[in-house]
């Protein structure tokens, strides 16, 4: 696609092994990030995004998951292949994740200096001195008043939205290359999200680190994103940029998505939400996995599971309505 | 936190206050006249009423507490019936060999237990957890009694490698307590077990464990620094509770391996009704049970930064 490719994810595929059945979480997912991009990802609960996020991270609790397939090129180096110590050194340094809840993502008993210091020690060779120095001065890049004092409370004397600035520069204290951000703003309350998201947009723009970001809100996608990425039950469905997906939705899904969605400039009294439910995990259909949702059902949907083709450069559907048209 | 300290040690003063009042309580409670327990039955009445008012005993009752927390505070707390001997002297004569004892017994019982259950909640589901819990429900079945006799045969009469009897003569002789320490730990070590595994199951499941992996910190990092400090808090309270009471339920151990200590004391004491003993002992174990009290309170506030108690 004639551009920098950072992380490039083939065919993912992380499936659960449990008592009752084989959750296919992940069922070939596919996805690129270019240097400095922020790529979206929508879908609803239980659509996968999570998962492939700790699927890329590597960090599938093992039994009951697995990575069953596909690739996760990284720089073009193929991270499902290396090494746990290889991986360790890419976890922390070179891609940073922050998580849902502050609140319990930060470690009760350690100082917020103690968590920050430990990963500089380990990744950047650097004193503890040293580190508390960059801890320091993350600290204060992300907005934490009087950081100097503050490097030594425990993470319960911050509030919500003072933990996630924590994370935030936790995470980017590495000079990370790519941040994944799962939703990050969704425990906090409205004008707490709003400067989280110009934070990380911020701070995106000084230090270029590109940012994949798990969401269901359609605003910060619209918001914060160059790129845009959707799932459902564990696929691709539509990878566009972030214009295209707004102005010229191709998949039903995407499409139901965003008439279900509020809209300011129409007064509607009721919004129009996509009729059923998910498909059970534990036993996907033998077609595609929206086919019963399908306002534009035909027959071959029930039959087979469509594969993402790129039906106008640099946009990607996952749907038959579109494979017909190409043939 | 120093006001803290100062304040919860201030609060044991009421505290040693109703524990002395339950013990002197104890004698002016059982049946039977001390003295004549004393000098026994066939002393003439001038020489018991002497004897009496030489120990006090013909004072009012609350005058006689007044006088027992006075004397306790003398580091006095009368003397045996039977050995005529002061009860302080005793006392201060059987602690080292039930403290030594209680002390290999929790450092045992804490440091195996805690590892066995971090390394049964790592490996949960494995062929060691499944053996680790199936060797703690042993531990909490066995007696200690068999247990000390079955270690006294095979390390002290089949290999010969440790001395089955006795403390040793005076000061710590670690080899003396071994098989006496591991008996009087083994059901608390495996309690510890269990209560590690659990807390650190639960622990393994927090975000904030999978915050720190994220990061790239090595799997012990992860599960020692960032683990198992957030499963220790509950294991420290039975930690501080555990150790009094085995001070205070060493008998059985102490008289399997001829330990001379503070429950053999008590037994004997009990036995042979030499209540001014039996006092001194049930004050001094009560002592240690606030005391160690005490030091888990503080030792929360060190292990969980949320518990700062001011």
């Amino acid at each position: 696609m004639g551009r920098d490719l950072l992380i490039h994810v083939k065919d993912l595929r992380t499936y659960f092994y449990t008592d009752v059945g084989v959750v296919k979480a992940v069922d070939g997912v596919n996805l690129e990030i270019g240097i400095g991009e922020t790529l979206g990802i929508v879908g609803e609960s239980g659509s996968g995004k999570s998962i492939t996020a700790m699927s890329m991270m590597r960090l599938i609790p093992q039994p009951p998951g697995r990575i069953e397939g596909g690739e996760v090129l990284f720089y073009g180096k193929d991270l499902l292949k290396l090494s746990e110590k290889e991986m360790m050194k890419i976890r922390g340094n070179e891609i940073a994740m922050i998580f849902q809840d502050p609140m319990t993502s930060l470690n009760p008993v350690l100082t917020v200096g103690e968590q920050m210091i430990e990963t500089i020690v380990l990744h950047q060779k650097v004193s503890r001195s040293m580190a508390k120095r960059r801890a320091i001065e993350m600290l204060e890049r992300v907005g934490i008043p009087e950081a100097k004092g503050r490097v030594n409370n425990y993470p319960h004397l911050f509030s919500g939205g003072m933990r996630q600035r924590v994370m935030i520069a936790m995470a980017l204290s590495c000079n990370p290359k790519l941040l994944i951000a799962d939703e990050p703003t969704t425990a906090l309350d409205v004008t707490i999200q709003a400067q989280i998201l110009d934070l990380m947009n911020n701070l995106q723009q000084e230090l270029g680190t590109a940012i994949m970001l798990i969401t269901h809100n359609l605003g910060v996608i619209a918001e914060l994103c160059q790129k845009v990425l959707v799932m459902y039950a564990g696929n691709t469905v539509e990878y566009t940029d972030v214009n295209t997906l707004f102005a010229k939705p191709m998949h039903p899904y995407t499409y139901g998505m965003l008439e279900s969605s509020p809209k300011l400039e129409l007064r509607k009294q009721r919004l129009d939400p996509i009729e059923g439910h998910p498909p059970d995990p534990y036993r996907l259909p033998q077609g595609c996995n929206f086919a019963q949702r399908c306002r534009r059902i035909m027959p071959v949907c029930e039959r087979e599971k469509p594969t993402l083709l790129e039906i106008e450069p640099g946009h990607f559907v996952s749907c038959f309505l579109y494979e017909r048209v190409k043939i | 936190m120093i006001r803290f300290i100062i304040w919860r040690i201030l609060q044991c003063v009421p505290v040693g206050l109703g524990i002395s009042m339950l013990t002197f309580l104890m004698l002016s409670l059982v049946p039977g006249d001390p003295v004549t327990l004393m000098l026994g039955q066939h002393v003439s009445p001038q020489i018991m009423n002497n004897v009496r008012q030489e120990l006090g005993l013909d004072l009012p009752f609350f005058s006689r507490y007044l006088q027992y927390v006075w004397n306790i505070l003398h580091g006095d707390l009368g003397r045996s019936y039977i050995q005529h001997q002061e009860v302080t002297t005793m006392l201060l004569d059987k602690i080292p060999i039930t403290f030594n004892l209680t002390f290999v017994a929790t450092t045992f019982a804490v440091t195996a237990g805690v590892l066995i259950g971090v390394l049964s909640a790592v490996k949960q589901g494995s062929p060691w957890d499944t053996f680790t819990t199936g060797f703690t429900l042993l531990g909490i079945s066995v007696p200690s009694f068999w247990l000390g006799m079955i270690l006294q045969l095979i390390f002290g009469v089949i290999f010969r490698i440790l001395p089955v009897s006795g403390s040793g003569g005076d000061g710590f002789q670690l080899q003396y307590y071994i098989l006496p320490g591991f008996t009087l730990g083994f059901a608390s070590m495996a309690m510890y077990a269990g209560l590690t595994r659990s807390g650190m199951l639960e622990v393994l499941r927090q975000d904030y464990i999978r915050t720190a992996r994220a990061k790239g910190l090595s799997k012990p990092v992860v599960v020692f620094k960032h683990g198992l400090k957030n499963a220790l808090i509950p294991v420290t309270t039975h930690a501080g509770m555990d150790f009094a009471s085995l001070m205070g339920g060493t008998v059985l151990t102490e008289m399997i391996f001829s330990l001379p200590g503070i429950g053999t004391m008590l037994i004997n004491a009990v036995s042979r009704r030499d209540y001014p003993v039996v006092q001194g002992v049930t004050l001094f174990l009560a002592l240690v049970f606030v005391l160690v009290n005490l030091l888990v309170d503080i030792l929360y506030a060190v292990l969980d930064p949320r518990i700062r108690y001011d």
